[in-house]
């Protein structure tokens, strides 16, 4: 939970093999389209995991736009940027988050890095591989869109979770990304959560209607099939709102409503399938 | 070549560029050869991450060659390798690199090459060689046909000159096992949402499913939430 007391250990970029296979125990927080509460899920996901006794830590990996710090309120003096810019070292970015996790937060001069060049790749991949061993599972909190540090950060993950709401046009671009993530990273299991759902069972209506647009459109011709698994929905709820607006996590604010309840059953499954599977 | 006696290093120095020359081309056929192209794979990998453009490597085979040796003569088919070889090399733009891989088979890398482009090259390399027809000594034509396969880079990601060949080779290996004289080329994912794939997403939706529409059309607030599910309980 706290950030590691010594320096993390960095290896050489050249020591490091291109990031084709994913790291494990990293989850992917993707959505498409934006504002869909992917950050929200991110953090508030991430105190649940965080109270059940894990270490955890999520990494602004939306470069060019974070709004990690805003949803927590947290606005440290040492940023990834400065890791990325040699002026600090790791550990001095690492914050603590009220939740009871550990946060690296992009900050706001990771404008410049936007764009993915192979320095940008390098310096991320090197800080994942130095951080991995500290924690027990890693969040990465991905930008919207299908941009390619949004690609990049995903591909480094072993897990994704696609955040959508109901709306026809978050869902297009949540299957938009489902799309891309299998045919260019060859993914063939994606979770999801339908945040925001006005009933029960209507997440799981959504996700079955997006399995059936992938079995036909994408690669329903081999027997390679594609498996969108449903995680859960978070309900809309008027404390996800106010906790929001207040920039306070949902989990500490009302940790029994409907939307807190959802997510803490979230990070059960999660828990379930990365960091304690059955054995 | 400049004489030795009078500027000698004018002659070292076109002797050094010979031999470079030399070391990077396939004596038979006069096309870069498998250390080039090594080169040429490691440039476009780079490339690609950096810029995202699409870059299609091929990878082709002169079908049942063996044949064409066993029947003919080795030196017919270093012919038709000569001759394939020159058909490859008309047949693409000069920022493209062909090369001999080794025996029959042919590598060819099209940087900056879109999508749909893709196909159409390989057809026309493919077509290009069928074409070809060589006077025998006895009187008798010779055709052959090629087989194409081809894979992307992938993009964004930095891979490695190994994989992006053996994508590309387990698509030259489709095309052998789907009838020879043939192109496949590994799809690309497409970003666009088709108007058919919509259309099935929000099937519940176009068919007019109240209940369905009611659903998301609904505002998510808390009291909506709580009636649904106490109406279910």
């Amino acid at each position: 939970m706290n950030p590691p007391r010594q320096a993390p250990p960095v290896p050489p970029a050249e020591a490091l093999t291109p990031p084709l296979k994913p790291l494990g125990k990293v989850l992917a927080v993707t959505s498409g389209k934006g504002g869909v509460g992917k950050t929200f899920v991110s953090a508030n996901l991430a105190a649940a995991l965080a109270k059940r006794g894990h270490k955890v830590l999520v990494l602004d990996a939306d470069l060019g736009l974070a709004n990690l710090d805003v949803v927590l309120n947290l606005y440290p003096k040492i940023t990834l940027h400065d890791v990325f810019t040699g002026k600090a070292k790791l550990e001095e970015a690492i914050v603590r988050a009220p939740g009871g996790f550990s946060v690296l937060l992009a900050g706001s001069g990771m404008v410049e890095y936007s764009r993915l060049t192979p320095n940008v790749r390098d310096d991320f991949l090197r800080i994942m591989t130095g951080l991995l061993p500290h924690y027990d599972i890693v969040l990465l909190d991905t930008g919207a869109g299908i941009s390619d540090v949004v690609l990049f950060a995903v591909s480094l993950a072993s897990e994704v979770l696609v955040v959508a709401t109901p709306e026809p046009t978050s869902l297009t671009d949540a299957y938009a990304t489902i799309k891309v993530l299998v045919g260019e990273q060859k993914r063939r299991t994606l979770r999801m959560v339908i945040n925001q759902t006005a009933r029960m069972g209507d997440g799981r209506a959504i996700t079955s209607q997006l399995q059936q647009v992938l079995d036909r459109f994408v690669v329903g011709k081999s027997d390679d099939k594609v498996r969108l698994v449903h995680l859960g929905d978070i309900p809309g709820d008027v404390s996800v709102r106010q906790a929001v607006m207040r920039r306070q996590l949902l989990m500490l604010t009302t940790p029994g409503c409907q939307a807190a309840l959802a997510i803490s059953q979230l990070a059960g499954k999660i828990e379930d399938t990365m960091i304690t599977p059955a054995r | 070549m400049p004489d030795p006696a009078t500027d000698a290093t004018l002659y070292l120095q076109s002797v050094v560029d010979k031999l470079s020359e030399l070391s990077l081309k396939d004596p038979l056929t006069g096309l870069s050869n498998r250390r080039y192209f090594q080169n040429v794979l490691e440039r476009e990998i780079e490339m690609v991450t950096r810029s995202g453009e699409p870059a299609l490597l091929l990878m082709l085979d002169i079908d049942h060659f063996k044949h064409v040796n066993d029947t003919h003569g080795h030196p017919v088919g270093d012919v038709v390798l000569q001759a394939v070889a020159q058909a490859l090399s008309d047949a693409v733009r000069p920022m493209d690199t062909v090369a001999r891989f080794g025996g029959e088979e042919f590598v060819i890398m099209l940087p900056n090459c879109q999508g749909h482009y893709g196909s159409q090259v390989a057809e026309r390399l493919r077509e290009a060689v069928s074409k070809l027809s060589l006077a025998l000594a006895g009187g008798d034509q010779l055709k052959v046909t090629i087989s194409i396969g081809g894979a992307y880079a992938p993009r964004w990601v930095r891979s490695t000159p190994e994989l992006w060949l053996e994508r590309a080779d387990v698509e030259l290996y489709r095309a052998k096992s789907e009838g020879r004289n043939r192109v496949c080329i590994e799809p690309q994912p497409i970003l666009a949402v088709s108007a058919e794939e919509k259309n099935l997403l929000f099937g519940p939706l176009a068919l007019g499913d109240p209940a369905w529409i009611e659903s998301i059309a609904n505002d998510s607030s808390a009291q909506g939430f709580a009636s649904a599910s106490s109406n279910l309980n």
